[in-house]
């Protein structure tokens, strides 16, 4: 339960290790690159950008080759394949693939360049079918749309407005040019927004003629073919038919790769790693003939560093204990239960340097909490068997997801164990099944208490967890101070708190308010009553004067102390919050049973037995869904805002060590380092 | 005896009403409002779709809860099974006076959770990793939609009928 020591270790070696070293850092992974800061006379750095983005780049390569192969052979996956995690491969074998890097990001050039042809084809094809649908009004043409008629007689095709008859175009000619009598119009086709004509007319009246038919709006096709339209379309669907053939061919040719994907994987990943590698040895500063390489290591990890470097290499290891500004990140260390909730921390934020790690603490509430939330022992067992059968099927999965399962899964357990406590089995299964298929009505007694008929006394529970948390948190802030030597801040801001705060609590439980809703009067002895009226008296006096100590004039100090006083209201509203516990509690139960009751509407018989089997299986599955995420959301907030908010800062820096980030393997180092 | 002695049913009946058509119509609202910014992130991200789910479904409570003190309300009454108790018209007012709480305050925090939401769907667009913090803006405003439920259940427990 705490957070990891870090420790700067700097190596100094010859140049001619320097790839063999950094390699073998990075396979280690334990090694977080920070390279003090100015380089010195005679050192300077190297520039690894071309490299390191030519790595990038083939990475990127393989990366979208291996798109391609999804797209046209999709890999076949499981809908639990997230949860395998990374493939491990045998480092000889890794570098069996990695010999063969140069045919293999051919392959992928290739692949890319099959993906693009396909898609330059499918254009092509577009572009063809939009000509079909420019020629197709002029299918019952029966001469090549730019034939221009013979010696005599001239053809005009062109476009109407819509609704044009041919009367109208006779009228329209006779109107404006009598004179001219040799015209033939015929429609070749006309749909609602335009008609298609074809007008002969003498050679010599061409011109009038076409003048007099654009006044009504005539214009020439945009496009027009040097063949008879139908054998122009069919030339088309030939060459969208060829088109379509070869794209099956091309798409043929990407399936036939499919045993390469394994290999572009590796190859992936294989550039990814180089291409980190050349950004560190970047930042390294060089001399001639020697490297200096520095980081922070975890004060337990640096011996094998020692002896994987130092002993076999000719270097000069140093380590050193941090510097008082220095700023190191954070690597928690907790046992197997309450690791699990790290990243629940970390999404709220490490601890920072010098704080207190308060995973193991908040594992115990978070999973209590979380438990009586969801509160439900037919639920509770459901996700942690679920969470275990996944834990054991996929040993190989990321190791967040493992974590939050395993936190999954003992939330589970944490929530039967409610459940057996309040009695909840999918609600009131049990007494529904019963009473309506079975006649007499059976009921699971709960071990504690049922809320529903008690809420009050759940409400007061629920507070009093609240308050038992809150004074944890107080507590750590506490130790914190006393860690720190800050006897007069912990004697003030702590010390003080618990005082009024425990003086409150025994003058209000005996009270009236308090007999009312808890529904017994409790009385203590005369001289608990006068200790807490001295307790709650003491701290307040004490808080008045104290809170304000930085400052020095005396009415601003004073303020101050009462203005923190007034924090009181701060600590109800936390304790307040606390009622979510029952709240939600409730909530599972009552959806469950109203679901129950809903699917037990038809009765005894075989209608109502299929009704009650549907309702049931789709009902529970939503509640649980819905209330799982409730329990999250309002466990994390509990453990955020009004516990983290007593004593917690976090805002460290994670821990990243320079390792071998691969995306799709795991190299399964043959010589162990450790 | 006019008719006026014999409503008691009729309120207890429109406080489940209330507390189920308010607090579900804020749910709506907000899971509606959410739900847009959610379609939004999905366009550009499609492997974001489980994240932002989540956090369309926050405002979602409310109407659980509305639900749950209309149940509790329901069975108080006698009216899920069994015959419907007799109310007078003093107990129906307190029952309908009970349910208010949730109904209103699931209305109104409904909708406006429903906005954090979306304004937390916006983090987690652009930051996935803080997809924890995003999650706690939307579940503060639902802590008063959670001390309403409070009152509206023990007060409707509370009356004797």
């Amino acid at each position: 339960m705490a957070v990891l020591q870090m420790q700067r270790i700097s190596i100094c070696a010859l140049k001619k290790d320097r790839k063999a070293i950094l390699e073998k850092i990075q396979a280690l992974g334990i090694m977080e690159m920070n390279q003090i800061a100015d380089v010195d006379d005679g050192f300077e750095k190297m520039d690894t950008m071309e490299a390191k983005v030519s790595f990038e780049r083939k990475a990127q390569l393989a990366e979208s080759a291996l798109t391609v192969l999804e797209t046209y052979e999709p890999e076949k996956k499981s809908m639990l394949s997230s949860l395998e995690g990374k493939k491990l491969v045998e480092k000889d074998a890794f570098n069996q693939v990695v010999s063969e890097r140069d045919t293999v990001i051919e392959t992928a050039d290739l692949l890319v360049t099959y993906s693009k042809e396909i898609a330059e084809k499918k254009a092509g094809i577009l572009k063809l079918e939009n000509q079909i649908e420019s020629l197709s009004p002029w299918l019952a043409l029966d001469v090549p749309m730019d034939a221009k008629g013979t010696k005599k007689v001239a053809m005009l095709l062109g476009t109407m407005p819509g609704g044009t008859t041919l009367e109208s175009v006779y009228e329209q000619i006779a109107a404006k040019a009598p004179e001219i009598e040799a015209v033939d119009v015929q429609i070749i086709s006309s749909d609602r927004d335009a008609a298609y004509l074809a007008v002969f007319c003498l050679r010599q009246e061409e011109a009038q003629v076409e003048e007099v038919l654009r006044s009504g709006g005539f214009s020439r096709p945009a496009q027009s073919v040097g063949m008879i339209p139908e054998e122009a379309k069919e030339s088309l669907e030939e060459e969208i038919q060829k088109l379509k053939s070869e794209i099956a061919d091309t798409e043929d040719a990407i399936r036939g790769y499919k045993e390469d994907r394994e290999k572009l994987k590796v190859i992936s990943d294989y550039y990814r790693i180089r291409a980190e590698k050349y950004e560190v040895l970047g930042t390294l500063p060089q001399s001639q003939r020697t490297f200096v390489i520095s980081g922070y290591v975890p004060a337990k990890a640096v011996p094998a560093i020692q002896k994987a470097i130092g002993d076999r290499y000719d270097c000069a290891v140093d380590v050193e204990d941090l510097k008082e500004d220095e700023e190191p990140p954070t690597l928690l260390k907790n046992n197997s239960f309450s690791s699990s909730v790290e990243s629940v921390v970390a999404s709220y934020g490490l601890p920072h340097k010098g704080e207190f790690d308060p995973t193991t603490i908040m594992s115990f509430f978070y999973v209590f909490f979380f438990g009586m939330m969801l509160s439900d022992a037919a639920y509770g067992a459901i996700i942690a068997i679920g969470c275990l059968i996944a834990l054991k099927k996929f040993p190989r999965m990321s190791k967040g997801m493992h974590e939050s399962l395993k936190m999954f899964m003992f939330c589970g357990v944490s929530t039967m164990v409610w459940g057996i406590l309040f009695g909840g089995y999918f609600g009131d299964v049990v007494d529904v099944v019963s009473k309506t298929f079975f006649g007499h009505p059976v009921t699971i007694k709960p071990l504690w208490f049922a809320p529903l008929n008690d809420p009050m006394k759940l409400l007061i529970y629920s507070m009093a967890f609240g308050v038992i948390h809150l004074f944890v948190g107080l507590g750590i802030k506490g130790y914190m101070e006393i860690k720190a030597g800050k006897i007069l801040d912990f004697f003030c801001d702590v010390v003080l708190w618990y005082a009024f705060l425990i003086g409150l609590l025994l003058m209000l439980i005996p009270s009236e308010i308090f007999a009312s809703i808890a529904q017994a009067q409790i009385t203590f002895p005369p001289a608990v009553n006068v200790a807490a009226k001295v307790l709650a008296i003491g701290g307040a006096v004490g808080l008045l004067l104290m809170s304000g100590r930085a400052n020095k004039n005396p009415a601003l100090r004073l303020a101050l102390g009462a203005y923190d006083i007034y924090n009181i209201t701060g600590w109800l509203s936390d304790v307040l919050s606390y009622s979510r516990l029952l709240a939600l509690g409730l909530a599972t139960g009552v959806i469950a049973s109203v679901v129950n009751q809903m699917g037990s509407m038809l009765g005894k018989s075989v209608a109502g037995v299929i009704l009650f089997i549907v309702v049931f299986i789709i009902g529970h599955a939503m509640n649980l869904a819905i209330n799982l995420l409730g329990a999250y959301v309002h466990t994390n907030r509990l453990q955020f805002v009004e516990f983290f908010g007593k004593f917690y800062e976090g805002g460290g820096k994670p821990f990243e060590p320079f390792e071998s980030d691969t995306k799709y393997v795991t190299i399964q180092e043959s010589e162990n380092a450790e | 005896m006019s008719i006026w002695d014999n409503l008691g049913l009729v309120y207890a009946l429109l406080g489940a009403a209330i507390a189920v058509f308010l607090a579900g119509a804020g749910s709506a609202i907000g899971v509606g409002i959410a739900g847009q910014a959610a379609a939004g992130v999905v366009t550009e991200d499609p492997s974001k779709f489980a994240k932002v789910l989540i956090m369309q479904l926050l405002p979602g409570t409310q109407g659980i809860y509305g639900l749950l003190v209309g149940f509790l309300t329901l069975s108080k009454i006698g009216l899920l099974g069994g015959g419907a108790a007799q109310i007078d018209p003093q107990t129906g007012l307190l029952i309908l006076a009970a349910c208010l709480p949730i109904g209103i305050v699931g209305l109104i925090s409904g909708k406006h959770q429903g906005k954090t939401s979306a304004a937390a769907i916006g983090i987690v667009a652009k930051k996935p990793d803080q997809f924890g913090k995003a999650m706690l803006f939307p579940a503060m405003v639902e802590t008063y939609a959670i001390l309403a439920l409070l009152i509206s259940i023990l007060s409707v427990t509370a009356i004797q009928v």
